[in-house]
Order: C-alpha cells, then structure tokens, then sequence
C-alpha cells in the first residue's frame, strides 16, 4: 500500500515485506507500520534482541534497532535539526530523492539445512538496493553519485556496482529491482563501526553495548544492515513518517565460542553484560524463542522471567520470553543483566526450502551450472520464481536450460532471459516453476568461459571470478497450516479451518555464490611472455615462410659495361658474345 | 636463415648435413642421453623455493595435541570395520556428526571390464562418507580436501583416525577461510573417482553413483593421507598422478619446508635426501630418485588417491607414512602438526597454486628440475629423426638414376602398410577387452603379436616394392613419429623420452638392405612390448626389489592388465596411445625392413 511508482535502481531487490503479504519477513513482534495509540515526541528510538537457540546448538542472536521520524525530507525547507536520526543518512535521503534504500553487509553463508530460516535474509557480500523519488530525472548519474557517498559512510567499495553487474527485471516482478554485486566484500571492524555510529546511543548504553567486534567476529555469521523507508502513520495512509531500522544478525558457533558445551550466556556471547537500556528508546527488550522448549525439556534460562510473547514468525506460531530493559526489576540485585540459556542440541525439521548451486564439469573451456531446489513440503507444491544473474563472461547457452523435478520434464510456466551485452550488462533469466512435493527440481544451464581482455582481469586472476547468488522467492506454505494434529495448545474454534493470512508465508532464499576460473594467461612475466612471442613470430614465422614460399635461382650478374660494348661489336661482326 | 636464402651455401648446408648424417645422429643420441643423465647432477639442478607469497612468509603455528586420541579413534575404526566387513559408514557418520561436520554419504558401483587379479574385485559396490567443515563467515566458495582411503584388512586405520583426529580440532578453530572436507574414500581409487566425479557432476567413466548432497565450492587443494603404524620413521611424498600430471611444485615446497620445520624425515619415493652429490654414491642414488620418478610418470597411472585430483586442475599430493627399520621415530601427534601446518597454509591462499612449476623432475626433495632444462635430452633426440627425414627427402627429390622403372610410387602401396598397421592397433586396443575370458588366464599379446609380424613380414616379402617406395614410406613412418613423440613429450615428457630413447635408433637405421634376421631381432627388442617389459625390470630394480624372469613376465602381463583397466576405469590415455599410434608407427619400420 505504501508503495507509490517510484522509479528504481536497485541493487538484489527484495520484494517489500508491505507488497508480501502481511509483513512476513520482518520480525513479527513489532508490527512495521502500527500507528502510535499514546501522543509521543515527533522521533522514537526502540530497540530489540532476539534470541533463538538453533538446533544444530549454535545461537542465533538478531538486534533490531528501529528511528521513526515524523517529517519530510523532500519538502522545500530543507531539514537541518536532527534528534535521534542521524544526520548523515537525513541528508543523502534528502540530497538525492530516496524514496527507500537497503544497504546490508553479509560476511558467511547463512545454512539454512542446520539453521532453518532467517527472520531477515541476505545474500554473501555487500547489497545495496534503491528506489528513487519519481521526481528523480537522471537515475544513473544520481545512483552512482550515491553509491559513492554511501561507500564513504560505510568504508565500503560500494562504487564498484555498475552496469556490468546491475540488471532490470522483467514487467512481472514489477516491484522487484535487482541487480548484482560481484565484488567480494569483506565485512570487518571498519563497516561495523561506522554503523554504530548511526545509533542515537552510540555503543555506549541499551543493547548497543553488546556490540563489541571482537565477538561479533568471532562467530559463522554476521550481516548487518541499514533499512530506511516511509511506513504509514495511520490506517487511511495519508501521511507518512520515515522509519530507519538498523539490524544486526550473528550466530554463534557451538564449536568455536561455546567450546563445544551448550551453554549461553550474554557475557559468554559478547563479552558484556547489559545494565540499563538506552536513555532515549521508548522501549528495549530482549526476546528468546522458546517454542521448542515449552515443557522446559530442550534448555533452561536463568534469570526466568513471567513475560511471554506469542507471535507467527515464518509461518510458524513461536513463544518468547521478554525481558523489558525499561524496568528496573529485570537487572535484579546486581544490577546487571546476564541471560543465561542451558541445552542440547537436537534434530530439526528440515526446513520446506532450500537451494543450493554448484558449477559442474572441468578443464577451461565449458562448463555447467547446476540450481537444485527442494521442497520438503510432505504433500503440497508449490510455485517459486527463480532469479540468476550471471556475468557476461560466462556466456550462457540458453538452449541447455533444462528443468528437471523426479525425473520428469517441469516446464515452467513463465521464462524471462535477457541475453548479456559484453562488457555492458550480465545475463538475466527469470523463471516461475511448480516445485512438486517431496521433491529436488534442479536446473542445468551450460556455458562457456569467455577469454578476457588482459586488462580486464582482476589482481588476483587465478582466485577465480565470482557469480552472484540467485535468489528464490516463493510463499511457502505455513507449517501452522501443516501441523494437523493440533498438539499445541490452542483454542479449538481457532483450529478447525486454517486461518488465510496464516496458510502461507513468504521466503527469500539465497543460494551460494559461485567461483568460476576463466582461462587465465600466465601474468608471472608479461615482458618475457611479449619479447618471446614478438620474436617467435618475427624472426621464426617470417623468415621461415620466406624460404617456403619464394624459390631461389642463381641469376648471371649483368655484365660490365666495357664487356656489354664488346658484345655488340662481336655481334656486327657475327661473332659468338663473350 | 639468411643462410638459408642463399642457395650455394644451403646446397652447401644440405651437402654437409646428408654427407654427416649418421655421425650427428649417434652425436645428438649420445648427448641426448648424457644431458638426461646429467639432470640429476646437484650442480646442473636448482634447489626447491616456495613461489607463492601467500604460503611464503606467513607464519603459522602448530597446535595439534591430541596425536593418541586419534590413534585411539583408529583402533575404534577397525573394530568397527571388522564387524562390518568393509566401510563402517554409520560409525563414521556419528562420529563426524559429533565432531560438528555436516556429513554426507556417496554410494556408487561399478563392474570393472575382467576381474582385476591384484585387488580381487570385480563387481565393486561401496560408500564414501564426507563431513564438511564449514569456515565460519565464508560464502562456500572455496574448498580443501583431506582424504583417507578405507583400505581392507588393517591398513590406514590410523590415517582414517588422524583425518577424524584433524577434524575434531580443526572445527574448534575459528581462522578457517575455506571449508575443509574430510573424505573416507571407499575401494580406493575407485571410490575416489566416484567422489570427484559427482563432486563435479561428470561422468567420463561410466561409473554409477548417488549425486552428493553437500558441497564447499571450488576444491582448492587436497591432499591425501596413508599411514598404516602408529609410529613412523619417515613420510614419503607421492606426486605422480593420472597421465603423468603433477601437482604445481609449491604444494611439494610446502610438504618438505614442514617436513624440515617440525623435523620429520622425508622421502620422494622412498628415497632420502644425500649431501654427497659429489660422490659416485651420492650421484646414481639422485639418478635412481629420477629414474624412479621418469618410470612412474611414464605409466600414466595415479600412484596414489591424489592423482585423479588434477584431472580438475585440483592441486594434489599423497602423503605415505613409512615405517622402516630406521631409528627415528615420529609420533602421530608430530604427523598431525604438519598436516595442521600444511592446511592452515593453503587455508591463507588466496588464489589457486601456480606461481610455481607444474613440469618437473625431482631428483631430491631440495631440488628439482625444470622443464626449460629437460627439454633439451628429448630435443636432442627428436632432432635426430628430423635430420633423417631431411636426408630421405634429399635422397627422393635428386632424380633418381633410371634402372629398372622410374615410376614414383603409387599413393596405394603407401597407404596400404598405413591402414594395415592401424587396424592392427585397433585390433590390439579391442580385443583384451572385447576376449575377457581369455584374457583372464594371459594376455595372448605375445602370440598375436607373432602372428601380425610374421604376416606383415609375408605380405611385404611377396608383395613388390621399389627403392623409391620404402624411401616414402620411412620419410612418413619418421615425420609420424616425430610428431607423436613430440606431442607425447609435451604431455608426458617421461613417457616421449622412454619412448624416444628406443624408437628413435629403430627409426634412424632400419632399411631394407640391412642384414634381415639380426635386424628383425633388434626391432623386436626395441619395440614398445619389450621396452615396457624392460620397464618392468629396470623399475623392480630400482625400488631395490629385483625380481626372477619369471616374475617379471607375471608382474608384465599384470602391469599391462593395469593399464587397460586404468584406461577405463579413470581414463588413462597410456594404453590407447600406445596400441593405437605407437605401436602402429612401429609396425610401419617393421614394414621397411621387409620391403622386398
């Protein structure tokens, strides 16, 4: 609802979680959009951890850190008295028109076989997507021009996303802006900070104090992002206020932090424990999923606490704990707060869709890209729409695409493919296929590895070049919708026919990305490499086709002159010449 | 080649080169031969250097102390693989699960064309059991491998407990920047190709397997363990792989710059290091170590799990752990820091090995020899076969004095002994397998080789033939094999050079005028057959474990049944080459010999 045509450029799009159906992708305890029921100052400041306690023992642990600002950036006055939003990010919203930005960071690949489904996916490497005001006249210029200021706030090499990694999307994904990053961004200590700059806090007091890197790292996976877009103020949606939500995601591995013993705790996991919240946030708690553990069987949390939550997340009806960092009470006599979660790990269910991506075949010259994608769903299919990107060097033989479920032939029902421009834009191909139940669906495209320019290649060729990740987005059946047999605890008038907004949920899954070697020549020696060749061809080729292609005869050196005049006397005198 | 032009002085250039002829050729045969002997002299060879900098000056620390733990989980292992009788795969599924791997299992049969007699199989079913370390914080793009063969009876037990051991401790670790993959290959190479070829989705054999459910990306590096003791005296570095492939030099570097570091004794194949190279001792024990390396290289077969890795441009050697009757011991825990050592180097690559070479001979750890410096031995003798065809065509191209007929040859009687020659090699190529039940008693090689000669031998000597006509033929049968040998070089030198050094003196003095018996003799002395039989002996003698005639005639026939089944098990290209191009171009000089 509250996407009005606004023109795009984006960088891996993600569908609006508004346009997804019921805001699924977001974490359902705070709805987006709720309009405030309590008269508040013009800026709110909330944060928010969430806990989870996986399966495979790893803890997933994701903060959320939400500015809503009731003003106009677009107006004719400028902005110029910042409170809780930060200053840097006010201006580039308002210097080059944006109507919405998503720029997050992604170090590790998030497994969802172990893990299960994230609350907010993102693909390995940096991403970056943008929509622009529809005043907005020259998108290209105004997007290059911002990338290059958003690099200089994150200190990242964002300025490497140009048109040879960004690609339209087809009329049907009309929403959906993609483009690709092909560059390998590392995230470190450097982008991490200059995001917590962006805090009203800083990382001095509230759950920002936990942030300290030396942990942050020191674990499989980290993202973090920066979303900001308008988000309606009331129901009719007439005015809007700008909403800034940082997020942070990190699991912690049992092997390498917890030492292989399944116990938790805040100190253990960041090497802090929290004391008070932070002074200007409205609200700040710590939620942890307890939902596998209701008869407190699978782990124990100390200190307890009487608060539950309950809330669908993923199409799942999950139970929380909350911790609420605004009373007193939840510090306790120390005056500090140290969750403590004991456990075991145990088997998970295996999540309804996952992808995964390989490239197939050897040597250097062809190869074959292999997309499986499953569905775990027991008995309902299920339609997804496949996304790749892929660099024009690899040069796609579109006539191989082959799709494949069980054996059988699956057509999809819907193709779109761009084919690549050299050196101007990558291969696009869209696809919406049925995935049938209980079933892997793999699709195979061949290709050939193009031979570069010498200078196009990069410092360290022999790494390989990287393929983006594609991205799968479907609504994936519920496994409230699923669960037949009603052993949670719920209202039987609620159960008898499965509510609508609860049958399906909508998922984004990225798959790995991919290193490709190209055919490489040997950059040890250029010059020897030049001189040898030069002189091979030179010296061998040249002089060598002389001899082959010319025949020699030994030709009489033309007489003198004295011996010429003497001739022709001797012919006057009828005299055979000298 | 302004010498060249000038056609007084390349008549006399022509003149000179068909007058000399036989002199330079036995001169460029004998320097050929001393240049290879001298490949292995210490002062004429360079001393090993680590090329790549991200191996280089990064320093890593070893930590590895649990060695006895994981012999403990290697004796588990063969208790477990007893009661099983073959692969314990639920046993090593729990355990890697435990050890927090993702693991997954591979099945895949295979039915070999005959019963291989040295390993008594023939219909081969099994399981490859890999668990996966993921690198914390890394998208699954790259990958190494550690992999341990599950062998019957008692051996490598403990290599499959070390692999486990590794992979307990490395999971704790937090600095990996690729995943690491822990294999535990079933029925050896067979197992491993399996794996490799649904790991990238091929299939060159036609071997059945089950697709792999995991994956980490592009496979960097790997390498391959096999101990069989608990204690060991020496490690040896195995190198060659399919085809006469070797792995980029570096990952050599690698095993004896930590082979030096933690003080492990280290051998390539199965001979140690010397100072003396100035002492006639000192001298042929680097000549051996070559030798060794020339005759393995030249067999094209992998000698160890590694060598189907480089089929796929994966780096790849097998580290053999030797347990001798020498006094230095070395404990697994010791064993266990160099490979720690070796894989947290590779996990700081950045880009693939190939700063260093990837054509080489080893005649010591320390040094090695580099393409650019062997080159030249097989120069030298492929120069010889040049310099005859020069003199066969300045032979045919002056007019020849008209005695009987001065009709050039037919196209006919030149093409006939070349079809004839080549259905005979694609004779040879089918029928081992296309007979498999007489070819599981002996290889008829011997007898049907008697009879295609004695044939050919007939059908030239009754068939008339004219002096220009054998001239043509020779100058084709030589540029033929010139180029093969060329071509086999460039791939394989050690194969074109072994190849070279009996081909070429056959091919430089067979005419039909030669004394026929003594030559026939020779001929069949320096045919591929006998030099591979010589092989045989020469590479029993080398490893120091000579044999009777015997056996030796045993250990050929296996050695020949080996390389058909190499040939279609992994696609080793020694065996079709020879039966189908070498043995051919042999039989053309047969032919000569027998020109009426």
């Amino acid at each position: 609802p509250n996407i009005q045509q606004g023109r795009q450029r984006c960088i891996y799009g993600e569908v609006s979680p508004t346009e997804a159906g019921g805001g699924s992708d977001s974490p359902a305890p705070k709805p987006a959009a709720s309009p405030p029921s309590v008269p508040r100052p013009k800026d709110d400041f909330q944060e928010e951890l969430v806990i989870r306690p996986l399966h495979s023992g790893d803890i997933y642990t994701s903060f959320q850190f939400r500015t809503l600002w009731e003003t106009d950036f677009t107006r004719e006055n400028k902005v110029s008295h910042y409170r809780l939003f930060p200053k840097s990010l006010g201006q580039v919203i308002s210097k080059f028109s944006v109507r919405e930005l998503h720029i997050s960071f992604t170090q590790g690949y998030w497994r969802t076989m172990q893990w299960g489904q994230p609350y907010l996916p993102s693909p390995p490497g940096a991403e970056l997507w943008v929509w622009f005001q529809d005043s907005l006249t020259d998108v290209d210029g105004t997007w290059k021009e911002l990338t290059n200021v958003l690099s200089g706030i994150f200190c990242a090499s964002l300025n490497f996303i140009d048109s040879t990694n960004t690609v339209q999307p087809s009329a049907s994904f009309k929403p959906l802006g993609i483009g690709n990053v092909t560059d390998h961004q590392i995230v470190c200590t450097e982008n991490l900070t200059p995001w917590k700059k962006l805090l009203p806090c800083g990382s001095k007091a509230g759950l920002a104090v936990l942030l300290k890197s030396e942990k942050l790292f020191h674990s499989s996976f980290h993202s973090q992002a920066v979303h900001i877009r308008p988000v309606c103020k009331d129901d009719q949606c007439k005015t809007t206020s700008w909403e800034l939500r940082q997020t942070l995601n990190v699991v912690f591995d049992l092997h390498n932090s917890g030492q292989g013993k399944n116990e938790w705790s805040l100190f253990k996991m960041f090497s802090r424990t929290l004391t008070e919240a932070c002074p200007v946030a409205s609200s700040s708690k710590i939620y942890i999923d307890i939902t596998d553990n209701s008869q407190g069987e699978q782990f124990e949390l100390s200190p307890a606490t009487p608060l539950l939550s309950q809330a669908v997340v993923l199409g799942d009806r999950r139970t929380f704990s909350v911790y609420d960092l605004t009373q007193q009470i939840t510090f306790g006599t120390m005056r500090s707060l140290n969750l403590l979660i004991r456990g075991k790990s145990s088997d998970m269910l295996r999540p309804l869709l996952h992808a995964e991506r390989y490239v197939a075949g050897y040597g250097l010259q062809t190869g074959e890209i292999h997309t499986l994608m499953y569905n775990n769903h027991p008995y309902r299919s299920f339609p997804v729409l496949l996304l790749d990107s892929v660099p024009w060097y690899l040069r796609l033989y579109i006539h191989t695409l082959t799709v494949t479920s069980k054996g059988k032939d699956n057509k999809p029902s819907y193709i779109h493919y761009q084919p690549s421009k050299d050196r101007v834009r990558p291969h696009l191909l869209e696809m919406l296929v049925q995935l049938p139940p209980n079933s892997v669906t793999e699709v195979t495209l061949q290709f050939e590895r193009a031979l570069l320019k010498w200078t196009e290649y990069t410092p360290d060729p022999n790494h390989g070049f990287y393929v983006g990740s594609s991205v799968i987005s479907s609504l994936v059946p519920s496994i409230v919708a699923m669960d037949t047999n009603n052993s949670r605890e719920r209202p039987l008038f609620s159960s008898f026919f499965p509510s609508k907004e609860e049958s399906s949920y909508f998922v984004r899954v990225y798959t790995e990305p991919l290193l490709v070697n190209l055919p490489t020549p040997d950059f040890s020696m250029p010059y020897n490499v030049i001189c040898l060749t030069c002189t091979v061809v030179a010296v061998g080729y040249g002089s060598l086709y002389n001899l082959l292609t010319r025949s020699f005869q030994i030709e009489e050196p033309s007489p003198g002159l004295a011996k010429r005049i003497a001739n022709i006397i001797r012919k006057m005198r009828g005299v055979p010449p000298l | 080649m302004g010498l060249l032009s000038d056609p007084n002085r390349r008549r006399a250039l022509i003149s000179l080169l068909t007058r000399l002829n036989t002199p330079i050729c036995i001169v460029c045969y004998m320097a050929g031969v001393a240049w290879f002997m001298g490949l292995a002299f210490e002062p004429f060879t360079l001393r090993t250097y680590m090329s790549e900098n991200a191996m280089g000056s990064t320093m890593v620390e070893e930590r590895f102390p649990a060695g006895e733990r994981a012999l403990a989980t290697g004796r588990e292992f063969s208790a477990h693989k007893k009661r099983t009788g073959g692969m314990p795969v639920e046993w090593l599924m729990k355990t890697m699960q435990a050890k927090g791997l993702e693991v997954f299992t591979q099945r895949f049969s295979r039915t070999l064309p005959f019963p291989d007699e040295n390993k008594e199989r023939y219909m081969v079913r099994g399981t490859n059991v890999y668990g996966i370390l993921r690198a914390p914080r890394a998208p699954r793009t790259e990958a190494l491998v550690l992999s341990a063969p599950c062998s019957p009876g008692d051996n490598n037990n403990q290599a499959v407990g070390l692999l486990l051991g590794l992979a307990e401790y490395f999971r704790n670790q937090i600095y990996w920047a690729k995943d690491i993959i822990f294999l535990v290959n079933e029925h050896d190479l067979i197992g491993m190709q399996a794996w490799l070829e649904g790991y990238h989705h091929t299939n060159t054999t036609g071997m059945d397997w089950s697709p792999l459910q995991g994956r980490g990306g592009s496979i960097q590096a790997a390498l391959s363990l096999e101990l069989s003791s608990d204690i060991i005296t020496s490690l040896d570095l195995v190198l060659e792989g399919l085809n006469g492939q070797l792995p980029n030099l570096d990952l050599a570097n690698l095993f004896y710059a930590f082979c030096q570091k933690i003080g492990v004794l280290c051998t390539i194949q199965g001979k140690l290091q010397r100072n003396d190279w100035d002492s006639v001792s000192g001298y042929s024990h680097a000549v051996q170590t070559m030798m060794l390396m020339v005759m393995k290289q030249a067999s094209g077969r992998p000698w160890g799990d590694h060598g189907l890795f480089l089929r796929y441009h994966i780096e790849a050697a097998t580290i053999k752990g030797v347990n001798s009757f020498r006094q230095y011991k070395t404990d697994a825990t010791t064993i266990g820091r160099l490979l720690e050592g070796m894989y947290r180097k590779l996990n700081n690559l950045l880009e693939r090995l190939h700063q260093s070479y990837f054509f080489y001979l080893m005649p010591s750890l320390s040094h090695f020899v580099s393409i650019g410096y062997y080159m030249p031995a097989f120069g030298l003798l492929a120069v010889i076969l040049l310099l005859r065809a020069l003199d066969l065509w300045v032979q045919l191209s002056t007019p020849p004095q008209r005695t009987e007929d001065g009709s050039s040859p037919g196209v006919l009687s030149l093409l006939t002994p070349l079809v004839i020659s080549h259905l005979t090699g694609v004779a040879l190529y089918m029928l081992p397998i296309r007979f498999q039940e007489m070819a599981v008693e002996h290889f008829p090689v011997s007898e049907t080789e008697a009879v295609v000669l004695t044939a050919i031998a007939v059908y030239t000597l009754l068939s008339p033939g004219t002096e220009q006509g054998w001239r043509v033929l020779k100058l084709v049968a030589v540029l033929y094999l010139a180029v093969l040998l060329g071509c086999t070089a460039l791939i394989n030198f050690s194969l074109g050079f072994i190849l070279a050094l009996t081909l070429v003196p056959v091919a430089a003095f067979v005419t039909p005028h030669v004394p026929k018996v003594l030559s026939a003799f020779i001929l069949v002395i320096l045919s591929p057959a006998c030099t591979l039989l010589f092989s045989v002996f020469f590479f029993q003698e080398l490893q120091e474990m000579p044999i009777s005639f015997q056996d030796g005639w045993l250990l050929f026939l296996s050695v020949i049944s080996q390389g058909i089944l190499d040939h279609s098990l992994y696609g080793s290209l020694v065996y079709p080459l020879i039966t189908l191009l070498v043995y051919p171009c042999w039989l053309l000089f047969w032919n000569i010999l027998f020109w009426n």
